[in-house]
């Protein structure tokens, strides 16, 4: 690091991402003075046990906090304030309690919310809540531990059907109501969906799929049941919301970044991107927030709400804002993340959402035992492994090299690829974790969300 | 003790679920559950399994200063 480099770096959000950018600011020698904001009270901690060993009776969710992997030195933390602002011109972040913080770079790392309930009334009712936080676990194993007659999950992607698979762990009853027509269509389509959706069923979920709920009741204040579009009620002790996640840039309005609800568009290396489409020399964004252009995939812009995308991202940005231009990183890993539920272990790698069809080509499906490529045209852009998690390697190296379709072997022999079916962009569907919003920085379209939030460019 | 396992590098081998079944177990086929935060008295076995690990996908933490 030359002797100009930066002297004060703050990074805004105390959880993955922003812990391994401090640890890596620190491997390569940044001795100057590190904030680190988060809107929680809490160090960092590992939300992806929230939703799955946490919830059982093994590990308390107080339990989860991230080991340190280097020597952070002397960290100002500053927990439980938010961000509420990003005044460029005087290089300040400002907190939601008016503290302003001097920075000469800053990181964002704001991640993502729950997306909420649409009727706050109903929201608002005991027994009725959304997994993403602590507390938010401990609220849920509370409930779960005294025993209701059923837990209904609203929305079937990861985190809701990992929920769902706690439940049946436990011996309780669930219902699982998703309005697609099976499990995980967002992120992995239809054919797959369907191998989700039986896994559920034969774990004994009651799920119900091309339904939506349309209303949650209560009596007393209390959750008591949900009407679906079906015309059916369900009864339950309590409601799990789990219809994907929001970006949180609303604090970025008026900060003259391209930032909004597809999150926080930056170049491969982090930085971030002005409305103006130039990337910014001490702004950088890294984890579920960032959206950036990824080589492999044709410079299309990828949000990736992954555990890995965070902890490289983060190392990549973290580099970038304290060397020279000719020692900057790209981030061009190839995506990669897992779930399990129901005794299988869920594994993915690649864009899956940019590939039109689907192949198995190790395994059977139908025994939920197998390894499927994604094919974009005949070249490999994804695949995903249910319980076969060691060849995943090897398409992570197909995917790399651009390589067209392996042949189908064993059990898979003589398979042919398929249409994938992922959800018609107008059909609604649960989220994917994927979003792809764009072609290349320079066909970036200049887009106002009007009134009623903020006003976003995109 | 703070442990975290990089689940994207897991291949399942379970050495560690045999050098620490306290903190790490296997469920269904697979898929690796652990506790991020075993007791102390586990943490030999922890370490063990760390180094043991063949993809060395677990992260302890060195202890803090």
């Amino acid at each position: 690091m030359s002797g100009s480099g930066p002297e004060r770096i703050v990074i805004v959000g105390a959880s993955l991402a922003g812990l391994r950018a401090a640890e890596m600011l620190r491997r390569e020698g940044f001795t100057g003075s590190l904030i680190i904001v988060g809107d929680e009270r809490h160090e960092p901690y590992d939300r992806p046990p929230l939703s799955k060993v946490a919830l059982t009776d093994w590990v308390p969710p107080e339990n989860t906090g991230l080991p340190w992997l280097a020597d952070l030195g002397e960290v100002e933390w500053r927990l439980g304030v938010a961000a509420g602002a990003l005044d460029r011109r005087s290089r300040e972040v400002v907190l939601a309690d008016g503290a302003r913080l001097r920075y000469d770079r800053v990181l964002i790392a704001t991640g993502v919310r729950n997306r909420p309930w649409p009727d706050a009334g109903q929201a608002a009712l005991a027994g009725v809540r959304g997994i993403r936080t602590r507390e938010d676990c401990r609220v849920i194993r509370d409930l779960l531990d005294a025993g209701p007659q059923r837990v209904l999950v609203v929305g079937a992607g990861f985190t809701g059907s990992e929920v769902a698979s706690v439940c049946r762990q436990r011996g309780l009853q669930v219902t699982v109501v998703e309005r697609a027509e099976n499990p995980l269509v967002g992120p992995l389509g239809g054919v797959v969906g369907e191998v989700a959706a039986n896994l559920q069923r034969a774990a004994g979920v009651d799920l119900r799929c091309n339904v939506t709920v349309e209303a949650l009741e209560g009596s007393g204040g209390r959750f008591r049941a949900a009407s679906l579009s079906d015309g059916t009620t369900v009864e339950a002790g309590l409601a799990v919301i789990a219809l994907g996640a929001l970006r949180n840039t609303e604090w970025l309005a008026g900060s003259g970044l391209a930032a909004g609800p597809l999150g926080v568009s930056c170049d491969p290396g982090g930085r971030a991107y002005a409305v103006n489409g130039m990337a910014v020399d001490d702004v950088f964004a890294a984890g579920d927030v960032a959206r950036f252009p990824h080589a492999l995939f044709e410079y299309e812009f990828l949000a990736l709400e992954h555990w890995e995308n965070a902890v490289v991202g983060a190392q990549v940005a973290a580099h970038n804002m304290i060397c020279d231009g000719p020692d900057r990183r790209a981030h061009v890993s190839v995506p990669v993340f897992w779930s399990v539920q129901f005794g299988t272990n869920i594994k993915s790698v690649g864009v899956p959402a940019l590939a039109g069809q689907i192949l198995v080509t190790q395994g059977s499906a139908a025994q939920g035992r197998f390894a499927a490529a994604y094919l974009d045209g005949d070249r490999v852009v994804a695949a995903v492994t249910f319980n076969h998690g060691r060849s995943l390697e090897y398409y992570r190296h197909l995917i790399e090299t651009a390589s067209p379709a392996p042949v189908p072997v064993g059990e898979a022999e003589g398979n042919v690829p398929e249409d994938a079916r992922f959800p018609d962009p107008g059909t609604p569907y649960e989220p994917p974790t994927v979003i792809v919003s764009g072609r290349s920085p320079t066909s970036m379209v200049a887009r106002r969300v009007p009134a009623g939030g903020t006003s976003h460019e995109q | 003790m703070r442990i975290v396992v990089d689940l994207a590098v897991c291949q399942g081998y379970a050495q560690c679920a045999f050098l620490a079944p306290g903190a790490f177990r296997i469920y269904g086929e697979e898929a690796l559950l652990y506790d991020p935060g075993p007791d102390e008295e586990l943490s030999e076995g922890v370490r063990r399994a760390a180094a043991a690990c063949p993809v060395q996908a677990i992260a302890v933490e060195p202890g803090r200063p």
